[in-house]
């Protein structure tokens, strides 16, 4: 037998069977789905706002509340020997999902917005001065801009952009141009929420790095479709939210590579982030504590850490093959009716779709697929830049995640349709 | 079109969207304010030329909503002829109608602005409702600075 060759029942290795999920299945485990929405079922489309729940992650925060609350890292009592354990469990298992190597990585934050801005106020001061660069990319969230905007202002830097293209994918040739001496940090998100867009990261890390230039990831709506590692990327930094990825709001994680972790100084001062105080010197505490001022999310961290099992469980493989499947129907579908407009072919799409329907207003829009149930976001997606990119002001998008069907698909259209009758 | 949708969008209201009226600049304006709901990204600039303390003509520009533009185009018609304190009454009268709903004697009083009646089933659309009046109150007010339903 040649090496390599073997023969078993099942799909050819070279074409793995997809992996499935059963749609009806994961709804059943998401109670906020059962409810109707004026008189309609629910059909929500606004994932890459804010995810739903599954079951595990509500009855992992109750549980918590109702059996362990107490702080964490203080206290010699039970209550809160258990409450420590369940926040620190959670961080092995967040940082185990994103490919990290060791927890203390793992910084809990507030959620990708905080992370940025962590990373902006404590690696950025440190490492730019006047006349440095910043690098961003046209697509990026409000989010991923003005942290570094505030960054620039202060310290007399400018704050460079890599151009999109008219598919909505990044332009490389231009990230090589852009990528110079003076250029700081290059931030760059994973995935645009406002096109689906999924950016060729690899590529992208590799360039700047070739350069000498550290890479922010800006995995928000990165992870909970493709999910990451941050090892394998070659990124100094990647920031995302726990309440995109089905775990509660309020909490999000910083993964920094432990050099950086370590000559950063502290963001914000306050307990748990110190080792020693007196009024003359304070020391800081080890990592991750040294970035988690205060008593943290305790509850989040533990949903987060729920949300991670759970999205483990169902399998990320079979997450992308579902919501890919659901993309391309929608993509299709949407295409056929007249006078709408799609935003973005982008060479790669995670679960977005952004549109217009011909003259009328996204916001009205929103609201008449409201009256069918459905729930879409209507608007600039905190990425401005970016319509201004397209001339627009504004956009419908729908966005899926592993619980969507393609039933959800067609009452989308059947809404649109609705929506060109009323403003025929 | 289901009846709470009707409600919203009302023939009048989709006809002064999709054709407002008093749309485009106004020469010899005397105000100008701009407003804009940082939410949606609708942006409008309202005109309005006042002579005597009475707004002669009211004009508006920009982007926006079915029923921001037709507020918009509404009210640059029904405030021609009143005073800054005749408008500050009609809006709050206005304002009520899009927050509370229809109340007694509103058609009467609030003429074709009655037409927006639907809106306080949307409580997230009363902003677009009011935009265009939030921007000629602070034209009239002298304001320097955009306004912005935030």
């Amino acid at each position: 037998m040649i090496a390599g060759s073997t023969t078993r029942a099942g799909p050819p290795a070279d074409r793995p069977a997809a992996p499935r999920l059963d749609p009806a299945a994961i709804r059943a485990e998401f109670p906020i789905l059962r409810q109707t929405v004026r008189g309609k079922p629910l059909v929500y489309l606004d994932n890459a706002a804010t995810t739903q729940k599954p079951r595990a992650v509500i009855d992992a925060v109750r549980r918590y509340y109702e059996e362990d609350n107490a702080n964490v890292h203080r206290g010699v009592h039970l209550l809160s020997e258990r409450a420590t354990r369940g926040y620190e469990e959670a961080r092995v298992k967040v940082g185990r999902f994103v490919g990290a190597r060791d927890p203390r990585e793992v910084v809990f934050t507030r959620g990708t917005t905080e992370s940025v801005n962590l990373v902006a106020q404590t690696f950025g001061r440190t490492r730019v001065g006047a006349g440095d660069e910043v690098l961003v990319t046209g697509m990026e969230h409000h989010s991923n801009i003005v942290p570094w905007q505030l960054l620039c202002a202060e310290k007399g830097a400018a704050l460079k952009v890599v151009p999109v293209t008219d598919a909505g994918d990044l332009d490389l040739d231009a990230l090589d141009r852009l990528l110079g001496p003076r250029t700081r940090i290059l931030a760059v998100t994973q995935v645009s929420n406002a096109l689906g867009t999924v950016n060729p990261l690899p590529e992208i890390v590799a360039r700047a790095k070739a350069k000498g230039v550290p890479v922010l990831v800006d995995g928000a709506q990165g992870v909970p479709h493709l999910g990451f590692d941050v090892l394998a990327s070659g990124a100094d930094f990647y920031a995302f939210s726990g309440h995109k990825m089905y775990g509660p709001t309020g909490i999000g994680v910083l993964w920094g590579k432990r050099e950086h972790l370590d000559a950063m100084p502290p963001w914000q001062g306050g307990g748990d982030m110190i080792l020693s105080v007196t009024f003359e010197k304070t020391t800081w505490n080890a990592l991750p504590y040294k970035y988690e001022a205060g008593t943290p999310h305790i509850a989040g961290a533990i949903g987060l850490g729920a949300a991670v099992d759970w999205l483990s469980g169902v399998g990320l493989a079979a997450i992308a093959a579902h919501e890919e499947a659901l993309v391309a129907r929608a993509v299709e579908a949407l295409g056929e009716i007249p006078e709408l407009r799609l935003f973005g072919t982008p060479r790669r799409r995670a679960a977005v779709v952004s549109f217009l329907l011909g003259d009328v207003h996204p916001h009205d829009l929103a609201t008449i697929l409201d009256r069918h149930g459905i729930a879409v976001r209507a608007g600039h997606h905190c990425a401005q830049p970016l319509m201004q990119r397209f001339g627009v002001a504004a956009t419908a998008r729908a966005s899926f995640a592993a619980y969507n069907t393609l039933e959800d698909v067609d009452a989308l259209v059947r809404g649109l349709q609705a929506a060109r009758e009323v403003f025929a | 079109m289901s009846s709470e949708l009707s409600d919203l969008y009302q023939e009048v209201v989709l006809d002064h969207g999709k054709h407002p009226r008093n749309f485009g600049p106004l020469e010899g304006a005397t105000h100008h304010a701009e407003g804009l709901n940082p939410l949606c990204g609708d942006h409008f600039t309202v005109h309005a030329k006042v002579e005597d303390g009475v707004v002669r003509e009211a004009r508006f520009e920009g982007s926006g909503c079915a029923i921001s533009k037709a507020s918009a185009s509404v009210m640059t018609g029904i405030v021609k002829g009143k005073t800054a304190a005749e408008i500050e009454r009609i809006f709050e009268r206005f304002h009520r109608l899009v927050t509370e709903g229809p109340a007694e004697g509103d058609e009467e009083d609030l003429g074709k602005l009655a037409v927006f009646g639907g809106v306080h089933d949307y409580p997230t659309r009363v902003k677009c409702a009011s935009l265009a009046w939030h921007a000629l109150r602070a034209a009239l007010g002298g304001a320097r600075e955009p306004v912005s339903t935030e």
